[in-house]
């Protein structure tokens, strides 16, 4: 079964800098890990230590507190300050940081589980709640509540191994070198369902993952592999559930509106390992690379570790970088302060050199080519709703439907004329959000 | 380190861009008219090329002039305007004289363009709309055809050798079939404009167009099939449907039309839908010139006409928003005609 994908681009991909290498752990464990209470889509979680308190891999530092995930201790040793912190996201956030004795000793908690097969469906999702595990694809939704809120409400079960983003593999290698690992992590999903399927989709310049996990699926798994033509932004949720089921997500809705749920490879993967090993989400891969890194490599880190660690270890930059990206070049998040940590959703460290970054030329006049129509895999407008932003025509640019933009920012990476699309859009949208929420107060007082 | 951090640089996503500009489609447009131009070259003789120049740098030098004047920056390095003047030169005849040639530049860059606010802003083709002058102004000047194989002089064209086209007066316009035969149709050994009288090579320079990706094939399908299907259905002078229709396809300039100038980014419709509702207006409308207008040939009007209709193809064509369904379009339209009675009230 093959559905259309409509619009998307096909930027560079530049991932052979290091998609053939082997994850390591890191070559020099970080002294210091500073671990952020917001690492997920949801409320901050409340820290659970004190300064001068020991700490073990993978006890628990922060509770929930809202909507959230539970936040584990990525390294043992002590406690040495619980205060706000730069977060890779701007600004500061609550962190703990624990200074790092390099034991790497285990928590108690984690223990093998030999009964896997009598979890009922309710214990696979309490156990993936306390081992804190978010969406691992970036936006880092809590994925038990994910889980809990799909319960028979989804027929579909779709697992995320597009990694349309160029540069990164951390994905492409956990698929080759833990396999089994995200397989049974589909399977744990597929039981905590209900579902007696799932699918999962793998973009066609991984042929060799997509061969090895067929390899070691058993007959009966009820897991479908599909190869995707490669193509940006196909590992975005609603392009992928077009693209293997047909299916549209309705604007503002979420897929399980349509009968899906969407999770990434590498959340499999730490459900696998929460379930069998009670072992909480303190590590995951991440992708170092960027023509400025002197040796691109994938690494699996202790959530955490500060990003000039983790550039330490990739060789330092061998020529300055113009840009230092968490995540991908397309939607990934520019970082001004290498003191901020990796976390639960980093799956790569960009280092782009000035001839990679889009330095931002001037912008030249709009000569409505419409590449940038032919390329929004939302169906946009992109020319339109830039000329109404210009001219702060909002209840226009709405007309146009600027609050379905997910800043994939395809539109923006097609146009010859270099024109700034996306920062205009987020601008629109954050001006909407503000006449909406003006309005709002308006009624309220009326009322 | 924490001085390396000063030097980072922040910025909007994506951080990355497509290495295609402005200036790179625009290159190929003209790398794409070049084996037109070898054609008029080999048929017209020197004459052919050296109005090209003329008229590409009568261009450049009205841009530059009028941004200059009014302290705008300058655009010479986009190149649109040379393809405007490679354009316009290919729909003249090679006997025009040069300084006729350079009055439509002045109008194409200066009127339809710059007046208008410059690239981007202008709501119909330059070149057409030099053209259109062009035509308006010396009428015989404009509709004097070179008999193809007799070069004409390079200073004076006064003394060349002159014929009718195909689609004159002469012939298809009154249902007769011109002598040429269909071969010679399609290599371009007839009369006609420069640039417009080799189909093949300027479906060799559309097809380039095409693969790399500068234009999408809708509007230039949806032209030439519309006037294929309607001169099929329609043959005039009791002639064969299938002969009728070759000679109405590449007799004239619609190939010229549909891969070069209808296809124009700043004066077509954005949306692959309405790239298809544009190229079947052209299509309808150079055959209702053709058929029915005071002028043998349809095509640059045509598409003159569908250029300002733009605007409402491009309002009525808006790709089908994601993830819409059907009730929830006539929620939304109850919704909207409610909140309208309301207002009302």
């Amino acid at each position: 079964m093959s559905h259309k994908f409509y619009g998307g681009v096909h930027p560079a991909e530049h991932k052979e800098a290091t998609e053939r290498k082997p994850v390591v752990p890191l070559e020099e464990a970080p002294a210091q890990v500073v671990i952020p209470m917001s690492m997920h889509v949801g409320a901050p979680c409340k820290p659970i230590v004190a300064v001068g308190d020991e700490v073990k891999v993978g006890q628990k530092i922060g509770e929930i507190a809202g909507l959230g995930a539970p936040i584990h201790a990525s390294v043992s040793g002590k406690v040495v300050a619980v205060e706000a912190r730069p977060h890779p996201g701007g600004g500061k956030m609550m962190s703990v940081v624990i200074e790092n004795d390099f034991q790497d000793t285990p928590c108690e908690t984690i223990k093998h589980r030999d009964n896997v097969d009598a979890l009922t469906p309710q214990e696979i999702i309490d156990i993936v709640k306390e081992a804190g595990i978010t969406g691992m694809g970036g936006a880092g939704f809590p994925t038990h509540v994910k889980l809990s809120g799909a319960v028979g409400k989804v027929d579909a079960i779709l697992i995320n191994g597009a990694e349309c983003e160029p540069y990164i593999t951390a994905d492409h290698r956990l698929m080759l070198e833990r396999g089994e690992a995200v397989l049974g992590g589909v399977g744990f999903i597929m039981k905590a369902l209900g579902l007696k399927e799932a699918t999962i989709g793998i973009e066609g310049n991984k042929l060799d993952a997509v061969e090895h996990l067929k390899s070691l699926l058993p007959a009966d798994s009820g897991i479908h592999i599909e190869t995707l033509k490669t193509r940006y932004p196909q590992g975005a949720e609603k392009q992928l559930i077009q693209r293997i089921t047909g299916r549209e997500v309705p604007p503002g809705g979420l897929p399980a509106d349509v009968g899906c749920t969407v999770f990434n490879v590498a959340t499999a993967s730490a459900i696998y390992d929460a379930v069998t090993e009670g072992k909480p989400l303190t590590h995951r891969n991440v992708t170092l690379t960027g023509g400025a890194m002197a040796r691109p490599m994938n690494v699996n880190a202790p959530i955490g570790t500060p990003i000039e660690h983790l550039i330490k270890m990739a060789g330092g930059f061998q020529t300055q970088p113009q840009r230092l990206l968490m995540g991908g070049p397309m939607m990934g998040n520019p970082q001004y302060d290498l003191t901020a940590p990796m976390m639960k959703g980093t799956n790569c460290i960009l280092a782009l050199t000035d001839a990679e970054a889009a330095v931002q030329d001037t912008e030249q006049t709009c000569i409505r080519c419409g590449k940038c129509v032919n390329a929004c895999p939302m169906h946009l407008m992109p020319l339109y709703m830039r000329m109404y932003s210009m001219k702060r025509d909002w209840d226009k640019v709405q007309e146009y439907n600027v609050m379905d933009c997910m800043e994939c920012g395809s539109c923006n990476y097609i146009c010859p004329a270099r024109i700034h699309l996306v920062q205009t859009f987020r601008m629109a949208k954050f001006e909407i959000r503000g006449l909406q929420q003006k309005a709002k107060a308006k009624e309220a007082a009326k009322a | 380190m924490s001085n390396e951090n000063k030097l980072l640089g922040v910025a909007s996503s994506p951080h990355v861009s497509s290495p295609i500009g402005t200036r790179s489609l625009m290159l190929d447009v003209l790398i794409a008219l070049v084996p037109a131009l070898c054609a008029a070259v080999y048929f017209f003789g020197p004459r052919a090329l050296i109005a090209t120049i003329i008229s590409v740098v009568a261009c450049e030098i009205f841009e530059m002039g009028y941004r200059k004047l009014l302290h705008k920056t300058q655009t010479n390095g986009d190149l649109s305007a040379a393809v405007t003047g490679v354009l316009l030169a290919f729909v003249c005849p090679v006997t025009l004289p040069y300084w006729m040639l350079i009055i439509g530049d002045f109008f194409a860059i200066v009127v339809v363009k710059q007046l208008f606010g410059g690239l981007g802003k202008n709501f119909i083709n330059p070149a057409l709309g030099g053209r259109a002058f062009l035509m308006l102004s010396y009428p015989v000047a404009m509709t004097t055809w070179a008999v193809p194989g007799k070069w004409s002089g390079l200073i004076s064209a006064a003394d060349a050798v002159t014929g009718a086209t195909p689609l004159s007066v002469d012939f298809m316009h009154s249902g007769v079939l011109p002598e040429a035969s269909i071969m010679d149709m399609f290599v371009g050994n007839v009369g006609g404009c420069i640039g417009e009288v080799s189909a093949v090579m300027l479906l060799a320079g559309g097809i380039y167009l095409i693969a790399r990706g500068v234009i999408r094939p809708n509007i230039p399908v949806a032209f030439i099939a519309t006037v294929a299907v309607l001169t099929f259905i329609f043959p005039q002078g009791g002639n064969d449907r299938v002969t009728w229709m070759l000679y109405e396809l590449l007799g004239g300039g619609l190939f010229l039309g549909a891969f070069f100038m209808a296809t124009d980014y700043v004066t077509s419709p954005t949306s692959p839908k309405g790239e298809i509702v544009f190229g079947i207006g052209c299509g309808l409308l150079t055959v209702f010139i053709r058929y029915f207008g005071g002028y043998p040939e349809g095509v640059s009007y045509a598409i003159l006409i569908m250029n300002v209709c733009v605007w409402f193809i491009d309002q009525a064509t808006k790709p089908a928003r994601f993830g819409f369904t059907k009730e929830m379009k006539e929620k939304a339209k109850a919704a909207k005609k409610a909140a309208k009675e309301g207002a009302a009230k």
